[in-house]
């Protein structure tokens, strides 16, 4: 049973004016046996997060607890090598001076077995390259065995920092699956950081989105795209659409015609009055129709085209001579040829009231 | 749930102050690095200050000061000259050869400056006081421009040179604007290690009769019972080297700035001499003759000499034992003193930190002369069983060498990730298991190359060896300097040759190695 929580983590660096907070009261639960991601922006604080937890930097103020005990904060810092976290950095960090085995083994206490060596190995799929040495194995490889060498003495937490993002694009989407099935196999608490959110959403059970130093959100790959609390996790996960609107009830009137909004969304208009704000939609929400079916009128002025599907950005006609917002819009069929196009939604947009 | 007994807490503490494994042997080292420079000041002050201000206001001292300085300044300037040229015919120049020039240049350097004065005061040619020492510490020092300033100038962009002809200005004039302009931190930084290397230099301006610092200090340590003169005289010029050595760090720190960021792919364009290769040609000839032929030839002829004639065969195998098996010693105790002080540097950012790094750094300002002479007056004073034993011979070099023994421990230390290591910590292994499993295992071929490079410097080292020699024995280097000064340069000659073979060339394959590492 591994639990991990971490309640108001505060980290900062340097002193006095030059001071930089980097964690400002961060809340987070990983369950056990999961894969959590933590997606951010670079800099947003997703490396100090995992350092924190590993305990290379000490916090200012709350506290982590991998299982009810507490690890660092309330006056006690456990030091990294009795915390049971072992850690999967970028490019591996594999020792060099040590061969494959070696490293796997390194973690081993006397009390366990040398055949695990053997059997993680095995795992990762690299049975038979115990006597390799790193700089004898591709980017790939050396993933696999930092991630042998994490697992082997049975830590109650694996924190994956950036593991792919050295491997060029073809690698990452195998090696990404593999150290998934390997990390579901071994059922062990896992914490992945990454600014990839595509990543983070087809590999982990749930994600966090980091940002200015707090967790904006943490729910499931689905909830975090489909259903995001706030505009930000909104424009950080997916491309999005942002319409400015008008608000009745589940109604709101965009410059795409009128947006019925998904029923979580709260309405801020109870008692009948209008609401301002901000809706949002995914491209692949927009539709684009033919020439002669109704639909909203756009001009057509970027078209990217990326092999499974394209976007095709549209200006929307505006009122009075002003020029309507513009919206990306995805679609898998062909590209309208000419730059006309009228458009339709489908499904609910996300309400996000004018603060 | 609350299992807290399972795993100790400890007492939070911040992850940037070093741990006390180190930092203990850390402060040992700092400790042995100050306390000659500590004990000297000590006593120079012991018969009061208006000891010292008589002794720096008589007029001797002040053209001593002038003697230094002018030579220092002389030799400086002549190796910025010969430094800048050569770099700029090996680098940029369509001069034929300058591949096998561009070597060869750089070879003075590992010949050491009192067997390049006995080659001079062995010849028929007067060349003592002023004119020698400047002709040889010229010779022997201004690949320390060079060397530096054919990096930077292989380490320019083109680009910026070709965007200057594009501007409109000639290769001359491009060169002129933009090249020359970009290898003066390097240049200024070589120069800055030559009037170190000057002030500092007690071989050659002992052997050709030069009066400047050194000399004096010597003279004045053998020849007088009053040795408070000595130390006073000790302090001034540590005064000068420190003030260098600051200047020096300064300046490098700045040009490692401007260095950064300077992908570069390409080759530089060639510049062509036309007619001045007539005159670039014989002209560095003549210098790598004075610098390099002259002073190796003359070892040779004497060699040749002494040993046909009969040389004590016994004596010179003895030496140079004496000298491999001190430089051992000093090897092993600079290692074992910069190892914690070098792993700090590299991975721990504190105060105490960077006071260790600058205190072990003190050797690099410090005269062999003024070392080993502050040494003895500790050596009489308090530690009298060693005194003219080994131990304190093996402290003066561990003094010495230190600032290149914590260059190579920090350099081979920071060159492995500090994320391998906190692997290590996160796999369950204390700092003290990770320090003997990862770090030093890592670091070790580093470490290794830097502890040759250091022995092979002791091999060579004069001064300190020359004060503080146990009784009976010499070696290679003391042995050609007693000799040569009684004029026996036939006697003299196989123990400099011996000193080449066990000391010079291994040093240049080390070099070469590191080089292409």
């Amino acid at each position: 049973m591994s639990e991990v929580m971490i309640r108001g983590l505060a980290v900062g660096f340097g002193a006095g004016s030059e001071r930089t907070e980097v964690l400002r009261g961060l809340d987070l639960d990983v369950t056990d046996g999961h894969l959590t991601a933590v997606v951010g922006a670079s800099g947003c604080g997703k490396t100090t997060l995992l350092r924190a937890i590993a305990g290379f930097v000490p916090p200012d103020a709350g506290t982590v607890s991998i299982d009810g005990q507490v690890v660092a904060g309330r006056g006690v810092h456990i030091p990294p090598e009795r915390r049971g976290v072992t850690l999967v950095p970028q490019e591996g960090a594999l020792f060099p001076h040590l061969d494959v085995a070696a490293n796997v083994a390194f973690g081993l206490t006397r009390r366990q077995p040398r055949s695990r060596v053997g059997e993680l190995l095995e795992l990762v799929g690299l049975g038979g390259m115990e006597s390799r040495r790193p700089h004898e194995l591709s980017g790939g490889q050396q993933q696999r065995v930092a991630l042998a060498r994490a697992l082997a003495p049975e830590p109650r937490l694996v924190l994956l920092d950036e593991p792919f993002s050295a491997l060029d694009a073809g690698l990452r989407e195998s090696v990404r699956a593999e150290v998934r099935r390997v990390l579901r196999r071994a059922g062990t608490t896992a914490l992945l950081v990454t600014h990839d959110q595509d990543e983070a959403l087809s590999v982990a059970d749930s994600v966090a989105v980091l940002t200015n130093g707090t967790v904006a959100m943490h729910a499931s790959p689905e909830s975090v795209y489909a259903r995001p609390t706030d505009l930000g996790v909104a424009r950080f996960i997916g491309q999005v659409v942002e319409l400015p609107a008008r608000v009745r009830g589940r109604e709101a009137h965009t410059a795409l015609g009128c947006v019925l909004l998904s029923a979580d969304t709260v309405s801020p208009s109870a008692n009948g009055s209008e609401a301002l704000g901000t809706v949002t939609l995914r491209p692949e929400q927009i539709r684009i129709l033919g020439v002669d079916q109704p639909g909203v009128v756009g001009h057509v002025e970027e078209r990217t085209y990326y092999g499974h599907d394209a976007t095709v950005a549209v200006r929307l006609e505006g009122e009075h001579g002003i020029p309507g917002p513009r919206v990306i819009v995805r679609t898998t069929g062909a590209l309208p040829p000419e730059d006309e196009v009228r458009l339709a939604v489908t499904g609910t947009g996300r309400f996000f009231p004018t603060p | 749930m609350h299992d807290r007994s399972a795993v100790a807490p400890r007492r939070l503490r911040r992850s940037g102050r070093p741990p006390g494994f180190l930092a203990i042997p850390g402060l040992v080292a700092a400790a042995v690095a100050l306390l000659p420079i500590a004990y000297l000041a000590v006593r120079a002050f012991e018969s009061g200050p208006g000891r010292v201000v008589e002794v720096i206001v008589r007029e001797r001292t002040a053209l001593l000061v002038g003697r230094s300085l002018a030579l220092t300044f002389a030799v400086t300037a002549a190796s910025i000259l010969l430094g800048l040229l050569f770099a700029f015919l090996v680098v940029r120049s369509d001069l034929p050869g300058r591949t096998v020039i561009g070597v060869l240049a750089a070879l003075p350097l590992a010949i050491p400056s009192y067997i390049a004065a006995f080659a001079w005061v062995s010849s028929p040619v007067d060349v003592s006081g002023f004119v020698g020492a400047f002709l040889v510490l010229t010779a022997s020092c201004y690949p320390y421009v060079y060397l530096p300033v054919v990096a930077a100038m292989r380490g320019i962009d083109p680009a910026t040179e070709e965007v200057a002809r594009g501007l409109g200005r000639t290769p001359w004039q491009a060169f002129w604007s933009v090249t020359a302009r970009q290898v003066r931190p390097a240049a200024a930084g070589g120069a800055l290690l030559v009037a170190l290397y000057t002030l500092s230099d007690f071989g050659a301006v002992s052997l050709l009769r030069y009066d400047v610092f050194t000399r004096v200090i010597h003279t004045s340590y053998r020849s007088s019972f009053d040795r408070t003169p000595a130390a006073i005289l000790g302090l001034l010029l540590v005064l000068l080297t420190v003030t260098i050595t600051v200047t020096e760090s300064r300046m490098r720190a700045s040009s490692e700035q401007v260095r950064v960021g300077g992908g570069v792919a390409r080759r530089p364009s060639t510049i062509r001499l036309g007619r001045w290769a007539w005159l670039a040609g014989p002209l560095t000839t003549v210098i790598l003759a004075v610098a390099l032929v002259f002073p190796i030839t003359s070892l040779l002829y004497w060699s040749a000499t002494g040993l046909s004639s009969g040389v004590d065969v016994g004596r010179l195998v003895e030496s140079a034992v004496t000298t491999a098996w001190f430089a051992v010693l000093g090897t092993l105790a600079c290692v074992a003193l910069a190892i914690p002080v070098g792993i700090l540097a590299a991975r721990y950012r504190s105060g105490l930190v960077r006071f260790l790094e600058h205190a072990t750094f003190a050797g690099h300002a410090l005269p062999g002369i003024v070392v080993a002479l502050a040494l003895v007056f500790f050596g009489i004073r308090f530690a009298t069983p060693i005194y003219q034993e080994t131990p304190l011979l093996v402290l003066a070099y561990a003094v010495l060498f230190l600032p290149a023994a914590v260059a190579a421990v920090r350099s081979s230390v920071a060159m492995s990730s500090p994320r391998v290591e906190e692997v290590a910590r996160s796999l369950g292994k204390t700092r003290g298991q990770v320090l003997r499993q990862v770090t030093l295992p890592l670091a070790a071929p580093g470490i290794a190359a830097g502890a040759a490079l250091v022995l092979l410097t002791v091999m060579k080292e004069l001064p300190a060896t020359l004060l503080l020699q146990p009784t009976g024995s010499t070696t290679l280097a003391t042995s050609l300097w007693t000799e040569t000064g009684v004029a026996a340069y036939a006697a003299a000659a196989p123990y400099g040759l011996a000193l080449v073979v066990l000391a010079v060339v291994p040093t240049l394959i080390l070099m070469r190695v590191q080089a292409t590492r």
